[in-house]
């Protein structure tokens, strides 16, 4: 697996209104990426192969051996209040569940709601959009699909070797120039780099939230103010 | 008309629209995401604004008009109303919804009727509003001109 596939990234957009479906659908395909929109949270988890019932019945396998893999889903966003599950209950669902806890889960409200946004973020949430979404909100998602791809790479290294954690204590102690003899191992030292610009980003990104928070929780209490910016960047927009 | 002065009178249109509030940035943000490929996604979305509005004040009339009036149910259409009228821009009825929110969770049923009468108003004044400015677009589109760049600072 390539990291060349980014055009490839498949986003699963969960959203009971019609209109922000056909809105988020039209967000992400402007923005390249392939899109499949559900309207409620059950779907989606049927769409992502999990199985309801595996509450009510233990014994049931909570995936579907067949429907899961069948399309690789690398990141979720959903609407938060929807009638039946939430968008709160679905990330649950999703982070709960061991094999899809790894794909990234994006909220949308269009109540900004401080408890509420920390909660979704506690809960394993990356992102937490006020609606409408906009454009420039959908530059954010790229590098929680790519941290993503970079984590199933490293998995699938850690499962050839059988003694990973070893190799990889070494490796991070290791001068470039001594690893350079294996291939493989050089392979998985460029991951490792390239996963340590991924944490970095991703500390980045966290204060990122932090201060979006603080701006949420500071100024954008009320629904008419939060329009006004948006004037500025008008002027070549149409 | 000449396409020119069909522009400029498309423009004229836009402007008011957006000081008197009728709408605001997210309707710009809907038609930046019409292009070549879907030219048609603004009209489509706004249809569907229509549809979705008429289902809701329908339920909405149903809902006040209760022997017992289930508040937390006409706040859940009101907030859907409220949503889809942000995502499309129509931004005085999106004040409107929020004012009326503010009245079920009060619980004062007289205020709420007279909140659902000025959702209507606000819906129905937008509506026709919407709708003389996407004909303008199309007689524009008819006859081989270009909808012009918005100017707003």
């Amino acid at each position: 697996m390539g990291l060349a596939a980014e055009s490839q990234f498949h986003v699963l957009a969960v959203d009971d209104s019609i209109i922000d479906r056909k809105l988020i659908e039209r967000l992400l395909k402007t923005s390249s990426y392939q899109v499949t929109t559900v309207d409620s949270g059950s779907k989606a988890l049927e769409f992502l192969g999990l199985c309801e019932n595996d509450e009510t019945n233990p014994n049931t396998p909570s995936v579907f051996p067949n429907n899961h893999q069948e399309v690789e889903v690398n990141l979720v966003i959903t609407d938060y209040c929807m009638p039946g599950m939430t968008g709160y209950d679905l990330l649950k669902k999703i982070k709960e569940s061991s094999s899809l806890k790894n794909i990234p889960v994006v909220i949308m409200s269009s109540e900004n709601v401080p408890s509420r946004i920390n909660r979704c973020l506690e809960e394993g949430a990356e992102e937490f959009f006020l609606k409408p979404v906009r454009l420039s909100d959908l530059s954010r998602l790229k590098p929680h699909m790519k941290k993503t791809k970079l984590k199933h790479q490293k998995q699938e290294t850690e499962q050839k070797f059988e003694n990973s954690e070893i190799i990889q204590n070494d490796q991070k102690q290791t001068p470039k120039s001594q690893i350079q003899h294996s291939e493989t191992e050089s392979q998985s030292q460029t991951q490792l780099q390239a996963h340590s610009t991924i944490d970095q980003q991703q500390q980045s990104l966290q204060q990122g939230n932090n201060n979006k928070r603080k701006n949420m929780e500071q100024g954008l209490s009320s629904d008419t103010d939060r329009t006004r910016p948006r004037y500025s960047g008008i002027a070549t927009v149409v | 008309m000449e396409v020119g002065q069909m522009q400029r009178q498309w423009m004229g249109y836009m402007k008011s629209l957006f000081m008197e509030g009728f709408l605001d940035g997210q309707f710009l943000q809907l038609q930046q995401l019409q292009d070549e490929n879907n030219p048609e996604f603004v009209v489509e979305v706004v249809s569907l604004f229509f549809e979705d509005s008429e289902r809701i004040l329908k339920d909405l009339s149903f809902a006040v008009d209760q022997q017992s009036v289930d508040f937390k149910k006409i706040d859940a259409h009101v907030h859907q109303f409220k949503g889809s009228s942000a995502s499309i821009g129509a931004q005085r009825v999106k004040n409107a919804c929020i004012a009326f929110r503010n009245f079920c969770e009060e619980q004062n049923i007289d205020a709420c009727r007279s909140c659902l009468q000025q959702v209507k108003q606000e819906y129905i004044h937008v509506k026709n509003k919407l709708e003389t400015l996407l004909r303008l677009e199309q007689q524009i589109v008819a006859a081989g001109g270009s909808i012009p760049m918005m100017e707003w600072n």
